[in-house]
């Protein structure tokens, strides 16, 4: 145990270079004779290319090369790929219609790419862009779900038919009818779930480069992921050997979700960098990022809640449209399934769920996993119709919702929907929350805002989500097209100081910091002598990156692992160097002594015996280093309730978030300081979606309404109160070090708990999200209430 | 971006004469809407001519009932004007307000006024104060300056050299942001003037204009409650993914309403 171990808040080891601006992000890096791709994209949602003419482009000054799909194809390049394979409803596989790298015949969305020139400098690859010709053929398209289900929509792929990618099913729908058929009351609730841009502050970004001696391709990108990006280049894409290819994620500033797929541009840097034998480089710029980065969210969704007389949640019905956008992204699939339907028993005993999901094409950005990833989603449905299920029977919501918890003594608790939950204390959370919020006075909170002309309200979310994806046999059972484990080694240097090489990725969450803290608390060594190594398929043996809030239950969990060998066979080092049997050495605070005896070495000691092995036992090898894997054998289930207060003025529909208090559960936490800005940035981003962010489609001509950020509200400051912050700690009792995730929750429970204090402001559920300004006044008109100015 | 000559005369009369011999040539100050347009390569200029390196240009001068801010000074300059702050407070604040820091120590007043975005702030003072803009060759009175969207009574090669305000007796400044922008949504600069009450709404329309019901109920009582019940066609009003034109003319209302209150302190 050091003072800089598990549970201290051990300023982040990563933030000197990133504030003084030092960070390497792939923008940052140039290599020799470095090219620069630009993109030709369509100004078309939807539309047959007739025609183009590239050589007028291609006489440019600096031009390289200029490529477009067809270039591609005589490559006989594969397409980019989904990972995860959904069954339907029959049985039947989803629908994953081709996805080239560079449009062929038709365009889908704007921002596709249509063709793309090599130059030798930026401007020069923008001027000849410009001077490329298309011929296109527009074609009417569609963007929501609700019209591309209709009959007679634009047909967005001719292998879709209906634009349907799949209808797919969970859950017992004859037990859940029986549930309704014997209910004292039904709840309904129609919701939408806004359609959110990921908007990392780093945009994307990739140098490919081609080392023809070696016959190898090294590969720069801003990815959560890079072995993942690897397998899915080498094994889907171009069918190279994976030894010839290093794929290196540096310095990466933020994902959210939307830097764990594998994107056209990056795999055309790939493709034309291997072509022309030159390194080739492409960084988006914001308004490529708006077109291109995966979108979030995006759903349709009617629910119904049956309960009894006395508020007992008897089942629980779902039917969903997802929007997948144009092409099925790499992991999209599963985000409206398996990572949502899931989650629908919420923290309640509600035994019967049934849920119907249509994922649908429309002529828009794809859509893949953002932030919480279809729990967000699954969180919005539960909590709004069970708040709603509140006012309708007069009930207090939060007394409903502590009616319906699973009670703490009922772990492992078996829900109706697949999920085995490990452990929570639920009420315990809430009964926190609710003391923190003052929820008893909120009455008069509310008599002195409508006083000064404001509507106050208050709203719950009690969420649970599952991280720390997961058992590799259960993800494949579900059409995972990858394990998901975790990698880690740790290897000491002669002199007692420390490599840990770890598979998940950092792009913002402080891995650098954290994981130092697990292998300082576990070997006894200064923070300062450990060096946390990630983001290079060259340097980390193996890895399945960071995403689902995995990356500590997972990799730490490999971590600890990795540590407990290095004890085992330090063990043996220092029982020789002390003589004495390895069943009499035991290893604490950093030291391996002899029981029962005051004979002890250090840590730093026997390392430097395992590189100077003079003095060494026979039969074992030098070198202190281990490696290890940690396949976890269930998901982890963070769980809380997070409050949200706000003020409505009346006069102009703004919404003040006034108050916010959030109480988690998230086991062991290693870096309270890290974990708890985790959760400012995840409820920053709830409360962006419930407030104020939205992407609009013009649904006549398809263009994106919101492409930059005179039109998109991202969340700013002052859009948000001081958050009050509690923890309650039920160690997950599968891993390790006891911990569940946190990176996720904020942006989980935001949304909800907001969405319940704004309907409860205006005492109707008639609002959909972003709560702007407009909508707000425009429900205050349709439901005549009270505007204090006229 | 495309490549473009870049000027910095140090005269007016040399302004003029780089403008005149350009093929295609642009005026630039704080540059805070050119350059994004030139770096999305909306605009193609052959040469800019940037007036900040003017010296006449620059500077805040007060006297006797004018307020006089050249066209060159920064927004971060007049909202830090102790001088402006004491003589017109809803400028400086106005200033204060405008975009960020970064905006506010780059963009400029000429700036501004000669590019009439309709969700600009300095319209609304303009406008709200009854100012008179004076230019290389004349003096334009506000109320014949503001002609348009984006339009404005400047010719070209005409340059902005500075902004004459009266101080009013009292006036207040209060804007509803565009929640994702900031820009002006809906703003109302309210002065009680020497030659009577004046209500600019920007931000709403097209472009700033005066509000003569609002002026004749507040030349009765210049009270917060003199503006009640009256309505704005929302006709008039801009219409777009933030607000209706609907909303937006009940805004105007409610924005008013609160420029009174703030004109009154």
């Amino acid at each position: 145990m050091t003072n800089q171990g598990i549970g201290q808040s051990v300023r982040r080891k990563e933030d000197f270079r990133f504030i003084t601006g030092q960070g390497h992000y792939t923008d940052d890096i140039n290599r020799p004779g470095q090219l620069y791709a630009a993109f030709l994209r369509s100004p078309h949602a939807f539309a047959k290319i007739k025609k183009i003419d590239t050589a007028a482009a291609a006489k440019m000054p600096g031009v390289v090369a200029v490529y477009t799909g067809k270039d591609v194809a005589a490559d006989k390049i594969g397409g980019l790929i989904c990972g995860w394979t959904v069954k339907d409803k029959k049985g039947e596989p989803h629908k994953a219609p081709r996805h080239d790298i560079i449009a062929i015949d038709h365009v889908r969305h704007v921002g596709d790419q249509v063709a793309v020139v090599i130059a030798d400098t930026l401007a020069h690859a923008h001027d000849a862009v410009e001077a490329i010709e298309v011929d296109y053929d527009v074609l009417k398209p569609v963007v929501d779900v609700v019209t591309a289900l209709k009959p007679g929509a634009p047909q967005v792929h001719p292998d879709a038919p209906g634009n349907l990618c799949y209808d797919w099913e969970f859950g017992d729908k004859a037990a859940t009818e029986a549930a309704f058929a014997k209910a004292d009351h039904v709840t309904k609730i129609e919701l939408l779930n806004n359609r959110l841009a990921p908007n990392p502050m780093e945009p994307r970004s990739a140098i490919a480069e081609y080392d023809a001696g070696t016959d190898t391709t090294t590969v720069y990108s801003t990815s959560q992921n890079p072995h993942v990006l690897r397998l899915i280049l080498c094994a889907f894409v171009f069918g190279l050997p994976e030894n010839k290819v290093r794929v290196i994620a540096p310095d990466v500033g933020g994902g959210f979700g939307s830097k764990i797929f594998n994107y056209a541009e990056e795999t055309v840097c790939i493709w034309a960098a291997r072509k022309l034998k030159k390194a080739v480089k492409w960084t988006s710029d914001r308004t490529e990022a708006f077109l291109t980065d995966a979108h979030g969210r995006d759903h349709v969704t009617h629910a119904e809640l049956a309960l009894s007389k006395d508020g007992k949640f008897l089942g629980l019905r779902v039917d969903t449209r997802a929007n997948m956008g144009a092409y099925l992204s790499t992991f999209a699939s599963a985000v409206p399934t398996y990572l949502y339907a899931l989650l629908l028993a919420g923290q309640y005993t509600t035994p019967a769920v049934y849920a119907e999901v249509k994922a649908v094409f429309t002529n828009t950005t794809p859509v893949d996993a953002y932030r919480g990833a279809g729990r967000p989603e699954a969180t919005y449905v539960v909590e709004r119709i069970v708040e709603a299920a509140a006012r309708e029977l007069k009930m207090d919501p939060v007394e409903l919702r502590k009616k319906n918890f699973v009670p703490p003594d009922a772990f492992p608790y078996q829900t109706p929907v697949a999920c085995v939950y490990d452990s929570g204390q639920y009420a315990k959370a809430i009964d926190e929350a609710c003391k923190m919020a003052d929820y008893a006075g909120f009455p008069k909170r509310k008599a002195d805002a409508a006083k000064k002309g404001k509507l106050r309200g208050i709203g719950f979310c009690a969420y649970i989500e599952a991280c720390g994806i997961a058992p590799s046999a259960v993800v494949g059972s579900l059409g995972a097209g990858v394990g998901l484990w975790e990698s880690a080694q740790i290897r000491f240097n002669a002199t007692g100081t420390v490599f840990v090489y770890t598979g998940s990725h950092s792009h913002g969450q402080g891995h650098e910091t954290t994981f130092a803290q697990v292998v300082s608390d576990k070997l006894g060594v200064p923070l300062e002598s450990i060096e946390v190594v990630h983001g290079d398929t060259a340097l980390v043996p193996m890895g399945m990156g960071t995403y689902g809030s995995r990356s500590l239950a997972v990799g730490g969990s490999a971590i600890v692992r990795a540590a407990d060998k290095i004890i085992e066979k330090g063990k043996k080092i220092a029982a020789h160097l002390m003589e004495a049997s390895v069943d009499d050495v035991v290893f604490e605070g950093g030291n391996f002594s002899v029981k029962g005896t005051d004979k002890q070495v250090p840590m730093a000691q026997v390392a430097f015996t395992a590189y100077v092995p003079h003095n060494y036992p026979a039969d074992l090898e030098p070198g202190l280093e281990a490696s290890a894997f940690y396949d976890p054998a269930n998901f982890t289930f963070p769980a809380g309730t997070h409050v949200a207060e706000v003020e409505i003025d009346a006069d102009t529909g703004v919404t003040t978030v006034v108050n916010w208090v959030a109480v988690d559960d998230f086991g062991k936490v290693i870096n309270p300081m890290i974990v708890e800005g985790q959760v400012h940035g995840g409820i920053a981003q709830g409360v962006g979606q419930a407030l104020l962010e939205g992407v609009v489609y013009d649904q006549e001509s398809g263009q994106l309404l919101t492409a930059s950020f005179l039109d998109y509200c991202m969340p700013r400051a002052d859009n948000l109160p001081s958050y009050k912050v509690g923890m309650i700690e039920t160690p997950c009792p599968h891993n390790p070090l006891g911990v569940k995730g946190c990176g996720e929750a904020g942006a989980i429970a935001a949304p909800a708990a907001l969405m319940n204090a704004i309907t409860d402001a205006l005492g109707t559920e008639d609002i959909t999200m972003p709560a702007t300004p407009l909508k707000v006044w425009n429900v205050m008109q349709r439901h005549k209430l009270a505007d204090a100015a006229e | 971006m495309y490549a473009f000559n870049y000027h910095r005369p140090t005269s007016l009369a040399d302004a003029a004469k780089l403008l005149d011999g350009a093929e295609d040539g642009k005026f630039v100050a704080g540059g805070q809407t050119l350059l994004p347009t030139l770096k999305q390569r909306l605009a193609a200029p052959s040469d800019l001519v940037d007036v900040t390196g003017i010296a006449d240009l620059n500077g805040i001068a007060v006297s006797g009932g004018s307020v006089t801010i050249g066209a060159a000074t920064r927004h971060a300059a007049v909202a830090a004007s102790a001088e402006v702050k004491k003589a017109i407070p809803a400028l400086a604040h106005l200033a204060g307000g405008i975009g960020d820091p970064q905006v506010r120590n780059m963009g400029t007043m000429g700036g501004s006024l000669a590019n009439n975005d309709p969700a600009a702030d300095y319209p609304g003072a303009v406008l709200g104060l009854g100012a008179t803009v004076h230019t290389n060759k004349r003096k334009i009175a506000a109320d014949a300056f503001f002609t348009g969207m984006f339009e404005t009574a400047l010719e070209d090669g005409e340059i902005i050299t500075k902004v004459e305000f009266p101080v009013p007796k009292r006036a207040g400044y209060v804007k509803f942001p565009n929640p994702a922008s900031r820009y002006v949504m809906v703003g109302a600069f309210v002065a009680e003037t020497a030659g009577g009450i004046r209500v600019a709404i920007n931000g709403a329309g097209p472009c700033v204009f005066r509000h003569k019901e609002m002026e004749a109920a507040l030349a009765k009582s210049f009270s917060p409650d003199a503006l009640k019940g009256i309505k704005t066609a929302a006709g008039d009003m801009n219409n777009d993914i933030h607000a209706s034109a609907e909303y937006r003319a009940h805004l105007v209302g409610v924005i008013a309403r609160r420029a009174v209150q703030a004109a009154l302190g």
